[in-house]
């Protein structure tokens, strides 16, 4: 078995612009993807909008700089994600299609294996 | 050693390559480590055979010799082997049940992966699959060798690290994977068919790799409609090959091409492929091109093109691939049917596809179009224009001798 990091692109003001009946029909989407996936989530979470950031860099001079905002500026932003074992990668491709992201114009899911230090 | 064990080896290599290594990397499951064994498999061959004769199964003997030797390997270095991410395959689990359960089906499946990008699945299946040297890939794309070392070493990496799997597809998502497999055979066959750039215009290298590849699927899977059809374009393509050029190296049209040369072989055998091909399903992208290839070779002359047939098969194909490079295609067999000035009015919406902007084809049809119009002017223009967009040598020898001819006019 291995795990995989599936992390959720997409646009957050069409995320944000979603009806409350669009809202309920993308969580029960995620809710049949994680009846489907069973114990194979291993966690997951939605996170909170881009300007909720914060970011820690070195200052350059051994001290450490925190600013407003993410590490990059982009017009796609990570949504959210779930870490899930599975088998090999025809696995998580099955499952990670269910995730509604992954129908919708303007997101994506991305999948990382996970490096594992022993 | 004699000629005969060099040839012999040499032949094994071209047939039972494949089937060699995906066997031994089923047991490795380590491709590099696979790679290495049945390299070795056939330096033993050519080491053993001119003592111990060519054995009467030389598959079975380099399987063999390359497992014994992966079995030594793993034996001694198997704490370290065990770090490594290795290839996931089910070996518990039985295959498909149709008798996909092939170690050459797993291993062109996985070379072909979507999760592989297109280029690297083109090197990795020629590398892998076809046994093909990592110089001979970078050669066949000209590209430096330490580029194309590194676009499948990094292939390789993915294999293991995203754990593509070493298997056949499930059932539900076979057809769509085949697709991009027989899409990657096919896109070795037109590389070498027209060479992109260079002094040649065919690379034999590439599309006899590409018909092995097709003929290797065929014999696995021979009730796919999909393959058959793909099978019999290949073949019905290749039958000209040899009339392609004349003996001065001049690329010759279809229509100045000596039809007593192609291959009677080839033909009836891709002939027997595409009526199979069609009898099993509605036509499919590869058998509706194979029948329009077979157009071609069934007519005794050019003269004696069925041109409406061509245009409707053509029309056929836009239905099941509506790609602009057809409609350019069946632009051209108006122009044959209707005459050049129709074939200029099918042409003209083309014009403007920016998919088509820098295909030379649609240039150098245009030009053909405005040279039988005597539009010599025109003409000249579009062989110039034409000229700029291809660097195959022949290709341009051959523009180059059209455009002196309207500029003389």
């Amino acid at each position: 078995m291995a795990k995989y990091l599936i992390l959720i692109y997409g646009d957050e003001q069409q995320w944000e612009a979603m009806t409350p009946e669009e809202r309920t029909v993308h969580d029960a989407a995620h809710g049949a993807f994680r009846a489907a996936a069973g114990s194979r989530v291993l966690g997951g979470h939605e996170l909170a909008l881009v300007p909720m950031s914060t970011t820690l860099r070195t200052d350059g001079a051994g001290g450490v700089t925190t600013t407003d905002g993410p590490f990059l500026e982009a017009k796609e932003a990570v949504g959210g994600y779930y870490l899930v074992e599975a088998k090999d990668l025809d696995e998580v491709l099955e499952l990670a299609a269910k995730l509604p992201e992954v129908h919708a114009a303007h997101s994506g899911v991305e999948i990382r294996p996970i490096v594992e230090h022993e | 050693m004699s000629v005969d064990v060099g040839a012999a080896v040499a032949q094994a290599h071209r047939t039972e390559w494949a089937r060699v290594f995906a066997t031994t990397a089923q047991m490795t499951r380590d491709l590099d480590l696979a790679e290495e064994c049945a390299q070795d498999a056939f330096a033993q061959a050519l080491a053993t055979w001119p003592q111990t004769g060519v054995p009467e199964r030389p598959g079975a003997w380099l399987t063999t010799s390359a497992r014994n030797r992966a079995r030594d390997v793993l034996r001694r270095e198997s704490s370290f082997r065990r770090a490594m991410p290795l290839l996931v395959s089910d070996e518990a689990v039985p295959g498909p049940e149709d008798g996909l359960d092939d170690d050459r089906l797993r291993l062109i499946f996985t070379c072909c992966h979507p999760a592989i990008g297109r280029d690297a699945q083109v090197a990795l299946t020629l590398r892998l699959v076809c046994g093909l040297s990592t110089a001979e890939v970078a050669r066949a794309y000209l590209v430096q060798e330490a580029t194309m070392a590194a676009r499948i070493t990094r292939a390789k990496k993915k294999i293991a690290t995203a754990r593509i799997p070493y298997r056949v597809p499930a059932p539900d998502q076979l057809g769509e994977r085949l697709s991009a497999v027989l899409e990657v055979v096919h896109l070795i066959f037109t590389t070498g068919h027209v060479a992109p750039t260079g002094a040649q215009l065919v690379r034999r290298d590439l599309t006899g790799s590409a018909i092995r590849l097709a003929r290797m699927l065929h014999l696995l899977m021979p009730n796919d409609a999909e393959v058959t059809g793909l099978l019999a374009l290949l073949l019905l393509i290749e039958a000209r090959a040899d009339t392609r050029l004349s003996e001065s190296g001049r690329l010759l049209l279809l229509s100045e091409q000596d039809r007593s040369r192609w291959d009677g072989q080839l033909i009836s055998e891709g002939t027997a492929l595409l009526t199979d091909a069609l009898r099993r399903r509605a036509p499919t992208r590869y058998a509706v091109e194979a029948a329009i290839a077979a157009v071609h070779v069934e007519a005794p002359a050019w003269e004696e093109t069925d041109w409406s047939e061509i245009v409707s098969l053509y029309g056929v194909l836009l239905q099941l691939w509506p790609s602009p490079v057809v409609r350019l295609n069946r632009a051209v067999a108006v122009g044959f049917r209707d005459g050049p000035a129709a074939g200029l009015d099918a042409l003209a919406p083309l014009l403007a596809d920016p998919a088509l902007a820098t295909y030379g084809y649609l240039s150098a049809v245009r030009a053909d179009f405005l040279r039988r119009l005597c539009r010599w002017g025109e003409a000249a223009g579009a062989y110039e224009e034409a000229l700029t967009l291809t660097d195959n040598e022949v290709e341009r020898a051959f523009l180059t001798e059209r455009l002196r001819e309207v500029q003389a006019r």
